[in-house]
């Protein structure tokens, strides 16, 4: 079970979080002409990255914040998280 | 029977307490402070089960967990346990065991025939004889196998023992309580970390209970006691006995399980049988000691034959000779130590020793008692079914490969040493790569990965003192690191016998013409030559080599095989061991109880349960409850003995006719404020929400971004900037996540702020013809006309003193308001309302009547909003708006969403007007067809319309919008029904919506 330090609570269980996918997809800007293409890579398609991730998860049992965090996906070593207003 | 092979002075068990038990129904005596195996060993006891695959007669083979036999059915509390190893079972007044896998008896088990059709059960059998035909897979070969095959019988009824978890958190946490753990603990302890002593077994002090060393002019047992009880009065130290530190996970999460009450006949009232620990530990000490290698030769399998080190703790804990013959069978000095106890108790032993001259002092003491020692000397094969009677042995040639002088001993047990493996299991768990160190023979772990560090024998050190020496250092940095303190303890002085180098040999080769069966893993009977002929069949990974032949994949999990197994392909592949590599380590390292991972999470408890503060009356009124998300919700008022059906009926009934309220706390309601609110909501909701005004509420759909309705709901504008917003029961909480991902990621420009009050308020729907009535008296002040108060309205006033929110909202199809108050008030609110409805006959209505209702008057819920349909399946494109852009309007012009003949919600009668059809049933046109039966769609929802009384359902059809009138079949296989329809429209009530707004 991870250990994740949440940016505004510290250090809580990785049960106390929900997972939220990629952190660095980016939502298509309202009323912009976005391609099917565009459209389809944001909705559906995801890297599974090997090693180094930027992830969003959500405190939901705590601040209720979600946030980023830097995670190995092969180690699950933690390198750093972050508020969800702060960039990388 | 009498303990025949119990000696009088020696060992840790209090012969003051006699304790009887039965196993397989005879009644034996033992003492406290034994396991079953070694109570049944002093009884002369050795044939316990039968093994897996050739159903072979099996003995004792160790004393620990290491254990790979002696499994038994233990009955304890009027419960029944399988698997559990006599080895680990302390003995307790009652106790019963029985052997498993044998039948009819352990003495003539019938499986036996297996052994003698050996040949046909090679490595991979089971894949390559079952495979044909292919249907007899289910029906005969498996179940007969699992038969054959099985351990323990697990018990079908449910379990009324208690299981407890515990999250603890420490600086240090030290799995073993050997010299190695009690030295790093004791140094970690005394510079004022906080730590964690685990002992998986009930005494501590590991080896140090058995050896023959001196530590601080103490004898070991006299030095491990002194610490523990040291340690014990600690504030900053909790010590655990039969505690297995069985899994380590990601960043230094333990899981530990506590065996409280399995040594005791009952489990006593509020104490748990077991308990699971989740440790977080900052800093984790290794200290699981190492296990015994067996040697391999002819019948090695055969009860008697068992590890030497098991021998020795038989005899020094509890005082028990495990054979008054023995032979002594070793590549190293460990042999001797056993052999030296022998000797001290009055038994002859004979050691034969594959090294060829060996000197150092132990060799020497054991000469000096006059111990029989062979040189060069290995067994061929042990004699004997059930037990072993003689031994034949012959010297073997310096390369290892020539035996000659073959001789026939008597001997009654044959104490095997093949040197240790270290238990590198937790370390390499925890990530840690591990290397092959050539002195041992064995793995180490190598770098660590996680915040652990592996110390004594775990890390393959054999000797006492340079495990003391590196224990208390370690245990000292560590704390020091975590602590800053710097409170050092001195290392004690150290006396121990100094040893030889080992014999690298370890598998005795066949006589010439001679086809022994050798076995490497002695729980699923995976012999010498199993392994050779997965290699001959082209098997080379391992981890191949381990699936085909099943080595190491027992309950035992290969403690005493894997190594050997390795030892094995490495030299047939002509490889060396570390090139071979291992399998990999996955926790638990022993079993664990079912019951405790589960803990308390069982029945009731496997959820929270949230109840309305209306529950109480819900009780008293006879409500049957059903579960709905988290929450309890009365699904029907029973009364006189109604059924489900006929209250159902009843209460609907009443709504159309009079008037009746529904507990409606259970939907999520979340709290939106900021200037921005509107804004939101418009990119929220697939319609229009800017111009909604103050007072008024409206009905929104929100979806995903892949156009997939997600839920639907009425958000009310309580004033300027503030908006009440409500979900279904179902998605509250999702929808809250969804609300402040947007929020905090996506539009975090938004000035927006939202909180569930789902707790906060108690909701009543009134609903009927007469709610107008019923409302004027609970708020006879305000002008309830649909000037005062219109569909789509909002008020506040208040209720008999105490402030609620009135809104004009319907489920139900009939005219129909919606009461919050705040909870603590909530059941005053509903006692006031069946008060004065009383006088307009009102009812209170369940889940049942609710869904009743919706469903004719085809308002779509859960059941059609089933994360598969986009808002023109549900007929709701209406509200979609083409004008704004909201999350999910790019995917609604994708091809299938469009498409000519897209799904679409539709009602559905039986012809016969009588055939309720099953939820789930598939339409389709012809019931004849043949299969598979081009399917139209499916039914979500059916009830019993009250307005026409006839059954009628909800339908997704394929081209619903151009199949009402056409005459379908609903099939549902599971019930066996077919039943003839009629496609109608999903509005059955009300088609224009005109009692809404009446």
């Amino acid at each position: 079970m991870l250990h994740i330090k949440c940016p505004h609570c510290g250090l809580r269980s990785q049960n106390e979080f929900a997972y939220g996918g990629d952190a660095s997809v980016k939502r298509p800007e309202l009323n912009k002409e976005v391609s099917d293409k565009e459209w389809n890579h944001f909705v559906y398609l995801r890297k599974s990255l090997r090693g180094k991730h930027l992830e969003l998860w959500h405190h939901i049992s705590g601040c209720r914040q979600w946030i980023k965090v830097q995670r190995d996906t092969a180690t699950h070593e933690i390198f750093k998280t972050f508020k969800a207003s702060e960039e990388i | 029977m009498s303990q025949n092979f119990r000696l009088n002075n020696i060992g840790l068990i209090n012969r003051n307490k006699k304790i009887s038990f039965k196993f397989n129904g005879k009644k034996y005596f033992g003492y406290e402070g034994d396991t079953l195996a070694s109570a049944l060993i002093a009884n002369g006891v050795h044939l316990i089960g039968r093994s897996f695959k050739y159903h072979r007669p099996r003995g004792f083979f160790g004393a620990g967990v290491d254990e790979p036999y002696a499994a038994v059915q233990l009955n304890r509390n009027n419960e029944t346990e399988p698997n559990v190893k006599a080895t680990e079972q302390e003995l307790f007044e009652g106790l019963e065991a029985n052997s498993v896998n044998c039948w009819p008896s352990v003495n003539f088990d019938i499986g036996a025939i297996n052994n003698l059709l050996k040949m046909f059960f090679p490595a991979g059998f089971y894949y390559k004889t079952f495979m044909w035909p292919k249907s007899f897979w289910y029906k005969i070969y498996e179940p007969f196998i699992r038969k054959a095959a099985g351990l323990g019988v697990a018990s079908t009824k449910h379990d009324k023992e208690r299981y407890e978890h515990k999250y603890e958190y420490c600086d240090l946490l030290i799995a073993g309580s050997g010299p190695s753990g009690l030295a790093s603990a004791y140094s970690a302890a005394k510079n004022g970390a906080k730590i964690i002593l685990a002992e998986d077994k009930a005494r501590f002090g590991g080896t140090l209970l058995t050896d023959d060393v001196n530590i601080g002019n103490q004898n070991g047992k006299e030095w491990a006691d002194n610490i523990i009880s040291e340690l014990k009065k600690m504030p900053n130290v909790i010590v655990k006995n039969r505690s297995q530190v069985f899994g380590y996970y990601d960043h230094n999460m333990l899981v530990m399980s506590e065996r409280i009450s399995d040594h005791l006949p009952i489990t006593q009232k509020y104490i748990p049988k077991q308990r699971l620990w989740y440790i977080r530990a900052k800093e984790v000490i290794i200290s699981s000691g190492s296990i015994e290698r067996p040697l391999v030769f002819g019948n090695n399998d055969t009860p008697g034959v068992m590890l030497s080190s098991a021998a020795k703790e038989y005899l020094k804990i509890y005082g028990v000779l495990v054979g008054k013959k023995p032979l002594i069978f070793t590549n190293n000095d460990s042999g001797y130590e056993t052999a030296i106890e022998f000797k001290k108790n009055g038994i002859e032993p004979i050691i034969l020793d594959t090294r060829k001259n060996p000197n150092s002092e132990i060799i020497n003491e054991a000469k000096n008692l006059n111990i029989k020692i062979k040189f060069s000397y290995v067994v061929v094969v042990a004699k004997g079914y059930k037990k072993v009677k003689s031994a034949e042995i012959a010297k073997i040639s310096d390369d290892k490969k020539i035996l000659s002088n073959i001789e026939n001993i008597d001997c009654d047990c044959i104490c095997v040493s093949g040197f240790w493996t270290p238990t590198i299991h937790l370390a390499s768990q925890s990530g840690a790569k591990t290397k092959f160190n050539k002195d041992i023979d064995a793995f180490v772990p190598d770098k660590s990965k996680q915040k652990e560090t592996t110390v004594g024998a775990a890390n393959g050190v054999y000797t006492l003192e340079e495990t003391l020496k590196t224990s208390f250092d370690i245990g000292y940095q560590l704390s020091k690191k975590i602590t800053l303190k710097d409170n050092r303890v001195s290392v004690p002085s150290v006396v121990e016998k100094k040893s030889e180098v080992h014999d690298k040999f370890w598998c005795v080769p066949l006589p010439e013409g001679k086809n022994y069966k050798r076995f490497l893993d002695f729980q699923n009977d995976v012999s010498v030559a199993d392994i050779e002929l997965a290699l001959r069949e082209g098997y080379r990974s391992i981890e191949h080599v381990k699936r085909y032949t099943t080595l190491g994949m027992a309950t035992d999990q290969g403690k005493t095989s894997n190594l050997n197994g390795l030892q094995l392909v490495s030299e047939v592949e002509n490889k060396i061991v570390p090139e071979v590599g291992h399998t990999t380590f996955r926790p638990p390292y022993t079993p664990v109880t079912i019951g405790a991972i589960v803990g308390r999470e069982v029945g009731k408890h496997s959820k929270p349960t949230r109840k309305s503060p209306m529950h109480q009356w819900h009780e008293k009124n006879n409500a049957i409850f059903v579960d709905a998300g988290v929450w309890l919700r009365p699904r029907y008022y029973k009364r006189g003995d109604e059924t489900l059906f006929e209250a159902s009926k009843r209460e609907a009934k009443n709504v159309r006719k009079n008037v009746g309220v529904c507990d409606v706390t259970t939907l999520g309601k979340i709290d939106i404020k900021g200037p921005d609110s509107a804004e939101f909501l418009n990119r929220v909701y697939t319609n229009a929400w800017l111009k909604l005004p103050v007072g008024k509420a409206r009905y929104g759909v929100m979806l995903r971004e892949d156009g997939i309705v997600m839920d639907d709901g009425t958000t009310t504008r309580i004033s300027e900037n503030h908006y009440h917003m409500t979900t279904t029961t179902a998605q509250a909480a999702n929808v809250l996540s969804h609300l402040e991902y947007y929020l905090q990621i996506v539009w975090p420009e938004l000035d927006v702020n939202v909180v569930s009050t789902t707790e906060q308020w108690a909701g009543a729907a009134i609903a009927g013809p007469k709610s107008r009535q019923v409302l004027q008296k609970l708020f006879p002040k305000i002008n309830l006309s649909n000037e005062g108060l219109p569909f789509m309205g909002y008020l506040e006033s208040d209720l008999f003193g105490i402030s609620a929110r009135i809104f004009r909202i319907s489920f139900s199809g009939e005219l129909a308001y919606e009461v919050n108050v705040q909870s603590d008030n909530g059941n005053f609110m509903w006692e006031k309302i069946m008060e004065v409805g009383k006088e307009f006959n009102i009812e209170a209505y369940g889940t049942e009547a609710l869904s009743t209702l919706r469903i004719e008057m085809g308002h779509v819920a859960g059941s059609e909003l089933d994360g598969r349909t986009i808002p023109y399946d549900n007929s709701l494109e209406g509200m979609v708006s083409k004008k704004k852009d909201f999350i999910g309007k790019r995917s609604l012009n994708r091809e299938a969403f469009v498409a000519d003949d897209r799904q679409k919600v539709v009602g559905v009668v039986p012809l016969d007007k009588k055939t309720s059809i099953p939820e789930g049933s598939y339409l389709v046109k012809d019931a004849n067809a043949k299969l598979p039966n081009p399917k139209l769609g499916h039914v979500s929802a059916s009830c019993w319309s009250v307005e026409y009384d006839n059954p009628f359902s909800l339908a997704i059809v394929k081209d619903g919008k151009n199949m009402i009138g056409q005459k379908l079949f609903a099939l549902s296989p599971l019930k066996n029904k077919s039943i003839p329809v009629e496609i109608v429209s999903s509005h059955y009530v009300d088609p224009k919506g005109e009692r809404v707004r009446s």
